[in-house]
């Protein structure tokens, strides 16, 4: 049989702010353990939580990002449930009206198509601490630091087909909230994570299969092969005439596959519930046209004005907008080379790329910086260097000798364009190899790139290629 | 709206209180009276009015993205019964 794969995510960002959702502790990351838990984070008896203006406004510069409705009128609810990291037994969400609905984003695939995915919602919550589960004399240590982070869950469609399409949307959604300076991305220190509810049903059928939630995957890697494991074992459960057990489950990146959280189960029953300690969150028009008027050049129409102002493809215009740092690095390339659009693409996606890659560094870390790149372009535009020499000075500049220009200088690297000196050369390879002239002369004209080796060879590549072919084909046709 | 003896389990189980088998009957007698006696609510016709989400008539109050507090952990973790390397020690939770 044929299946079909239904997949909708669940991403939790959080918000970038100073201090927490509900208190004034702070959210910085990597604290001694409980320095930055208050007495409102603890759930001491008698304190009142008091919402973070910041996270309203950073929740509603996301609903303007990807055309929902950012609520005029939100209001907070009671999660209920027990576990030892979450002191007030409640986490304070939105529930049946969250400050975000109703949108979408259009993810980009690999074959230069696009597909529009559903946000259903975002609402604000709080984050709950951290169990450490490492021996503590047969307890277990809770460090409360993380309580009252502020989250916005992203809640999506379960408009997606396959794990592929799951990763784009995670990662546009990644880049998104990086450019709107909502969060800071980082997954390490779990600022943005995803649960995955995965299902399966036969091609062509309407209604949804039985799905399971895969819980708090914080790489795109994973979310790849923990859907694709998932897909795989629903598959061979239906196919050997077993049903799928709607349940909680937990990928394992060292085992490579999903394994069932039977111990949260039971508590699967919220109880959700006004909560009173919290008056209903209402934003007027001027608000919200204040926040649109904060809104940066967004990637989906930056990466259209890349395709028009620099005559990129759509593909180029795709990487280079992928991340924010990434797109403003590739401007000032294209400024220090003095607009070359095209040539800078070129190399931004595929030497500098290459290379960040083989580091495993971010462009922001890059040993080359836009400008030098810039620089470098400069020379390859206006024929002091060939492209080919390019390559190897931008390996000098990786290597900390100086911007284009001293390299080009202190290597002797510039492009003989002299056509008379090269003309010289010509003529000196071609009388020491006669024979060769012969055979060109009777037909074998591919032994061009023969005679065009040999006088690079001469001049350590430096002789201009275009030049050297013409004066070639000139010399050998018979004069 | 009555409510069995299972439900008066499953609802202690959830709020995590211990209630004896025996006060179960009880439980549930009086837990039904109740929403009986709310249930009348359901006589009063409530077209076109909006629920309420707070019974105070007013929005939340903002304030602004300060760090406002300081560490005071070594007061909060002298009322705590267990610490141990600045964190709070529970009983253990098996996963």
């Amino acid at each position: 049989m044929e299946w079909e794969v239904v997949i909708g995510l669940e991403i939790h960002a959080q918000l970038a702010t100073r201090s927490k959702i509900f208190s004034g502790a702070s959210t910085a990351y990597g604290a001694e353990p409980n320095t930055q838990a208050c007495a409102v984070d603890l759930g001491l008896p008698g304190v009142l939580p008091v919402l973070n203006e910041k996270v309203v406004e950073l929740a509603a510069r996301f609903g303007l990002a990807t055309h929902s409705t950012v609520a005029r009128r939100s209001v907070f609810a009671r999660k209920n449930y027990f576990y030892p990291d979450l002191p007030k037994g409640y986490q304070i969400s939105q529930f049946e009206l969250p400050i975000v609905h109703d949108g979408y984003i259009d993810i980009d695939l690999d074959d230069d198509t696009t597909r529009r995915i559903g946000i259903t919602r975002a609402h604000l919550e709080e984050d709950a601490g951290k169990s450490l589960h490492e021996d503590f004399h047969g307890a277990t240590g809770i460090d409360l630091n993380r309580a009252g982070t502020p989250l916005l869950e992203i809640v999506s469609e379960p408009d997606m087909r396959s794990a592929k399409e799951a990763v784009a949307y995670m990662k546009k959604i990644h880049a998104l909230v990086r450019y709107l300076e909502i969060c800071d991305g980082n997954m390490q220190e779990g600022s943005f994570r995803c649960d995955a509810n995965v299902s399966v049903r036969p091609k062509g059928q309407e209604e949804f299969g039985t799905r399971t939630e895969i819980k708090n995957i914080n790489s795109f890697r994973f979310v790849e092969r923990a859907i694709n494991y998932e897909v795989e074992r629903q598959i061979d459960v239906l196919e050997a005439g077993g049903e799928i057990v709607q349940e909680t489950r937990l990928y394992d990146a060292d085992r490579d596959e999903t394994r069932s959280m039977r111990s949260k189960e039971e508590a699967n029953d919220y109880r959700y519930f006004p909560d009173p300690d919290l008056l209903p969150v209402i934003l007027d028009d001027d608000f919200i046209e204040a926040v649109r008027k904060t809104l940066p050049e967004l990637p989906d129409a930056k990466r259209e004005r890349f395709m028009t102002q620099y005559s990129l493809s759509h593909r180029d215009a795709v990487i280079l907008t992928g991340s924010r740092e990434m797109a403003s690095y590739f401007e000032l390339v294209v400024e220090a080379s003095g607009g070359e659009g095209r040539l800078a693409a070129n190399w931004v996606t595929g030497e500098l790329s290459g290379l960040l890659n083989r580091e495993g560094i971010e462009i922001d870390e890059s040993p080359v910086s836009a400008e030098h790149l810039g620089g470098l372009l400069k020379r390859i535009a206006d024929n002091t260097i060939s492209g080919k020499i390019a390559k190897q000075v931008f390996e000098a500049m990786c290597r900390g000798e100086g911007d284009a220009d001293t390299v080009i200088e202190q290597k002797g690297l510039k492009q003989i364009t002299d056509s008379g000196a090269i003309e010289k050369l010509v003529r000196e390879v071609l009388d020491n190899n006669p024979k060769q002239v012969e055979q060109y002369r009777g037909g074998q004209e591919k032994l061009l790139g023969f005679f065009v080796g040999q006088v690079m060879k001469a001049t350590q590549g430096k002789a201009n290629p275009g030049e050297v072919n013409k004066i070639l084909k000139r010399l050998l046709s018979g004069d | 709206m009555s409510l069995d003896q299972d439900t008066i389990r499953r609802i202690a189980r959830l709020a995590r209180l211990g209630v004896d088998e025996s006060e179960n009957e009880t439980y549930a007698r009086s837990l039904s009276d109740i929403f009986a006696f709310v249930e009348q609510l359901n006589a009063v016709d409530t077209t076109g009015i909006e629920p309420m989400a707070h019974p105070l008539d007013a929005r939340q109050r903002l304030r602004p993205d300060e760090v406002t507090e300081s560490n005071q952990r070594d007061k909060f973790q002298k009322i705590a019964p267990r610490v141990e390397a600045g964190l709070y020690l529970v009983p253990r939770v098996i996963e």
